[in-house]
Parts: structure tokens; C-alpha cells; sequence
């Protein structure tokens, strides 16, 4: 059981979300975070005051997948997000020592496996 | 001799009319800013400075082509269709009333100018979230003298439409259905948004939605109500209707929300609001209080539906202009050919009082503003279309139109922002931002 990170753009979450559904990953949870990762400052001005902002907004997902689904998972997140620009993100994938359904009880494989499958 | 008299005071200016329409056009300036928080609440969070920022624009732009040339195209004498230039770059307005006026020319030209700004900013609501700036200032100043000035003149100023005896209070011709088929044109020439159809594309706040309605309503206090020029039977009578009609379009509208989605929604209501206060629009001055709650029943109905039809078509008309002010304006107009009463007016009957030929004349003006509008919008958006783009890119669209045609966020937050001193210039390497 691994747990696949993507940071991705706010504005490709949604196509994210869509090619997660077509390769059937169910199990997401998502927030809105602010990073940087090498892409360009943006300047503001606000009356007179100008700033660099080197954080930009982006989506975290959070996905436990069995290892089956490890690779399919990756490559919805890769296709759904990027656009060919810097700032498309990353995908961290990291071993996950326990999971557990709480409503169950049940462990790991079954913990991850959407009701039904 | 006697006529000489009365030509003489008739052309004196009344203090109290004065005062009324010095109220009256801060009223309605006041509803664009108004129309800039109801736009903003309706688009997505990136998107909300840029969308208010073209009703801001549109008081820059249009005060300055209204000076120049618009006023004058809209009411001086020319012909039928469009004005001359005898009163370009304000020339003879001045403290003289106007003829057949009791207010100083140089006050009535300010309190339609009002009317040219908010006309002018309304259209903005069918391109925003992703048409330029730039291109969006060119199309407001073209836009404010030829689309608007063209159908003021037939409705207000000595033209086709007035001299004919079209009834058209405070503009269903020119503000209402001038900005609502303006903005379906602009729609299919500008495109739909990149998401449009293929996301929920949700409005980000609906208390500015609703607080921008109810200023809209105030204002429209002044709109309607001035729109008489003076103090008299008329614009008390179009005062009033600004209560009576919105209120009745609200109890339809909340029936209407429940019957369809069992509940009632907030931006159904100041959407609501708003149809009322257009559907009177034209007809305030001369229809009777009681006809006046009527209309405020029936304008909901064409209104909901074009809405909840329109969301299901390819048209990204984004906020609804044609349906809200189109159609709106175009039941208010056809609504004076059947209920206007001679007795309440004191300028003519409908055909329920016995003049059929009264709704003729409004039916025409129902099918050329309309026609004028959608045409003339079209080939203007075209023709600036072949100099410049008129919308941004799809990457530019996705970040929102804030950051990239502002350089600003609405909701800024401040974190990760590092100060730029000004002796240091924006160029300088920041070591804090550089990629760890």
C-alpha cells in the first residue's frame, strides 16, 4: 500500500479529479495549499507597495492506492495536470506502513479498496 | 402674446425640479459600482477585481465619450436616427434648461450620462472572466457613441422612435434591451470561457450579489424617478412603481425557485431584483400603480425561463444580461402598449384603454432596438476583433484575470509576498524566492 502525493495547479484540479475517475481511484482527499517549486515570482502592486509573491497556490492530493494501482494513479495525475509549463508540480509516492478503515475496522489492501470493487 | 408668456417660464428652471435630478444623478451613478459588486459576486474568486474593474472602467471611458460626442449624437437634432454635432465637446450646455425642460441643460446632460455609464457597463457581464482589458476599453468608448447614443436618440432625444410616440420612461430601449442584445452579441463574438459547460463554474460570493442588488434598487430610485425630469405626476408615479413592481417579480420568482428546485435561492432573488427593476424601467411613468404589480408578476416568467434555458445552450452569455436586461426590457416596453391609461399618464392609452395603435409603436421599438443593438455590437466586436485580441490565453484564463490584468488578488493573503523596495526595482534577485 503506497500513498501518492500530487501537487498540481488549482485551475487543473478538476481534470485531475476527472482522469482519477476514469482510471477508477476513488479514495482522494485534497487541500489547498500555497508553494513554490522554481516557477517565476508574480508582482503585485497594491498603491504603490510592490511585492514579489513566491508562493503560488496549489491543490495537494492525497491517495492511498494498493501498489496495483500505483502506476495508474500516477499517470491519471500526470495527464490531468500537466500543461507543459513550469509549476505543473510534483508526485511524491511513499510507503505506507498501516491503514485502516474506520468504519470496518479493516487494514491496509482492504482499507483502500473503494466498497464495491 | 399670452404664448410668448408661456414660452418665457416654461423655459425658467424649477429649483425644486433641480434639486430632485441633483439626487437623482448621484443615485444613479452610484448604481454602477453597485452592478460592479453584484458582477463580482457572481464570478469565481480570480476573476473578481477584473469583472468590477470593467464597471469602474465603463464610468472612465463613458463620461469621456459622452462629453465628446456622445451626448451630442443621442440629443441634438439630426436626423431620425442619430443626433448631429451641435452639441459635441458640450457646446451650449449650459445653465439654460434644455427645451421643455425645468432643469439646467447642463444637469440633464449629466443625469444622461449616468444612464450612458451603467448602459455601458452592463454589456460587461456577458464577456467577463476572460475577455481582455484593453480590448474591453476600445470596446466601451466605440460601443458608448454608436450602440448607445444611436438607440438613446431614437427613444430619448428628438428621433424616430420619440417622434412617433413610442412610450419609453427611462429606457427599456436604450439601457435595457440595447444592453441585453448587445451582450448576446458580444458573447458569440468574444467565445465561450475554456470551462465553460465543462466545469461548475460558481458564483464565489453571494452576499456581494445580494448587496449590489438591493444599491442597484436604491439607485433605481433616481433612475426611474428622475427620468421625468422634474417633480411632477409622472415620476411620482414611476417613483412609486420602482417599489411596487420589483417586489411582486420577487414572491413570482421565489414561487418559480421553489416549484422548480423546492427552495429558495438567494441569487435567484437579487436576480429577481433586478428584473423587476427593469421591467418598470420602461414604463414607469405610465402605467397605474396597480398594472405596475402586475408587470412585476409577468416580467418574472420570459426571465426565468430564458435563464434556466440559456445555461443549457453553448452561449456563454456569463451573467445573464439578455435574460435579466433584454427580455425584460422588452416585456416592460410591450407591457405600456396594453396598460398604459391616458388617466394616469396624461400622454396616452393602451390598447386595453382603446388604442391599438399605441402598441404598434411599442412593438416596433420592441423588434428594432433589440435589432439594432445585436447587429451594430456584432460588427463592432468583429472589426476591433481584426486589430486585437480580444481575449486573453487559455493558460492567462486559468491563472484569472486578476493577477493577469491587474497584477492584484482580490483576497490577498500576504503570505510568501516579499516587499520590493523601491530603490531596489522589481528586478533585483530576492535570495528568499529563489528555488531551494
Amino acid at each position: 500500500v503506497k500513498l501518492v502525493i500530487g501537487i498540481v495547479r488549482p485551475e487543473k484540479a478538476n481534470d485531475v479529479l476527472e482522469a482519477l475517475y476514469r482510471a477508477e481511484v476513488r479514495g482522494v482527499s485534497i487541500s489547498r495549499i500555497e508553494g513554490h517549486g522554481g516557477e517565476l515570482d508574480r508582482v503585485e502592486t497594491y498603491r504603490g507597495t510592490t511585492v514579489k509573491v513566491g508562493l503560488a497556490d496549489k491543490v495537494r492530493f492525497e491517495i492511498a492506492v494498493s501498489d496495483d494501482f500505483v502506476q495508474a494513479t500516477i499517470d491519471a495525475l500526470c495527464n490531468g495536470a500537466r500543461t507543459g509549463e513550469v509549476g505543473d508540480g510534483k508526485i511524491f509516492v511513499v510507503p505506507l506502513e498501516r491503514a485502516v478503515r474506520i468504519r470496518t475496522g479493516e487494514t491496509d489492501h482492504g482499507a483502500v479498496t473503494p466498497v464495491g470493487a | 402674446m399670452m404664448d410668448a408668456l408661456n414660452l418665457v417660464a416654461a423655459a425658467q428652471v424649477d429649483t425644486g425640479d433641480t434639486a430632485w435630478m441633483f439626487a437623482a444623478t448621484a443615485l444613479v451613478l452610484m448604481m454602477t459600482p453597485a452592478l460592479g459588486l453584484f458582477y463580482a459576486g457572481l464570478v469565481r474568486s480570480k476573476n473578481t477585481l477584473n469583472t468590477f474593474m470593467m464597471c469602474v472602467a465603463a464610468i472612465a471611458v463613458a463620461v469621456v465619450t459622452w462629453a465628446a460626442v456622445g451626448y451630442s449624437f443621442a440629443f441634438s437634432d439630426g436626423n431620425g436616427f442619430i443626433g448631429g454635432f451641435d452639441n459635441a465637446f458640450l457646446n451650449d450646455v449650459g445653465f439654460a434648461p434644455r427645451d421643455g425642460s425645468t432643469i439646467p441643460h447642463l444637469l440633464f446632460f449629466a443625469f444622461q450620462a449616468t444612464f450612458c455609464i451603467i448602459t455601458t457597463a452592463l454589456v460587461s457581464g456577458a464577456v467577463v472572466e476572460r475577455m481582455r482589458f484593453g480590448a474591453f476599453l476600445v470596446f466601451a468608448a466605440l460601443w458608448s457613441v454608436f450602440v448607445y447614443a444611436v438607440l438613446a436618440h431614437w427613444a430619448f432625444g428628438p428621433g424616430w422612435l420619440l417622434d412617433n410616440g413610442t412610450l419609453d420612461f427611462a429606457g427599456g430601449v436604450p439601457v435595457e434591451m440595447g444592453s441585453g442584445f448587445s451582450a448576446l452579441a458580444a458573447a458569440l463574438v468574444v467565445g465561450a470561457r475554456k470551462d465553460y459547460g465543462r466545469q461548475a463554474l460558481l458564483p464565489h460570493n453571494a452576499v456581494y450579489v445580494l448587496v449590489g442588488a438591493g444599491l442597484l434598487w436604491f439607485g433605481w430610485f433616481g433612475f426611474n424617478g428622475g427620468s421625468g425630469f422634474n417633480t411632477g405626476n409622472n415620476s411620482v408615479l414611476a417613483f412609486t412603481n420602482t417599489l411596487l413592481t420589483p417586489a411582486c417579480t420577487l414572491l413570482v420568482w421565489f414561487l418559480l425557485d421553489a416549484l422548480r428546485g423546492r427552495r429558495v435561492t438567494a441569487i435567484g432573488a437579487a436576480t429577481a431584483i433586478v428584473v423587476g427593476c427593469v421591467g418598470i424601467t420602461p414604463a414607469g411613468g405610465y402605467v397605474s400603480p396597480g398594472y405596475a404589480m402586475l408587470l412585476g408578476a409577468l416580467v418574472a416568467l420570459p426571465c426565468y425561463g430564458v435563464i434556466v434555458y440559456r445555461t443549457r445552450t453553448r452561449v456563454d452569455e456569463t451573467l445573464d444580461v439578455l435574460a435579466a436586461h433584454g427580455i425584460a426590457g422588452f416585456t416592460g416596453i410591450l407591457f405600456i402598449g396594453f396598460f398604459a391609461q391616458l388617466s394616469w399618464n396624461g400622454a396616452s392609452d393602451g390598447l386595453l384603454y382603446g388604442d391599438a395603435g399605441q402598441l404598434g409603436w411599442q412593438a416596433l421599438a420592441a423588434l428594432a432596438g433589440p435589432a439594432y443593438a445585436f447587429t451594430a455590437t456584432y460588427v463592432l466586436l468583429r472589426l476591433i476583433g481584426l486589430v486585437m485580441p480580444l481575449r486573453t490565453t487559455e493558460h492567462e484564463e486559468a491563472l484569472g484575470m486578476d493577477i493577469i490584468q491587474h497584477g492584484e488578488e482580490a483576497y490577498a493573503t500576504g503570505e510568501g509576498a516579499i516587499l520590493v523596495t523601491p530603490e531596489a526595482g522589481v528586478e533585483e534577485e530576492v535570495p528568499v524566492a529563489s528555488a531551494g
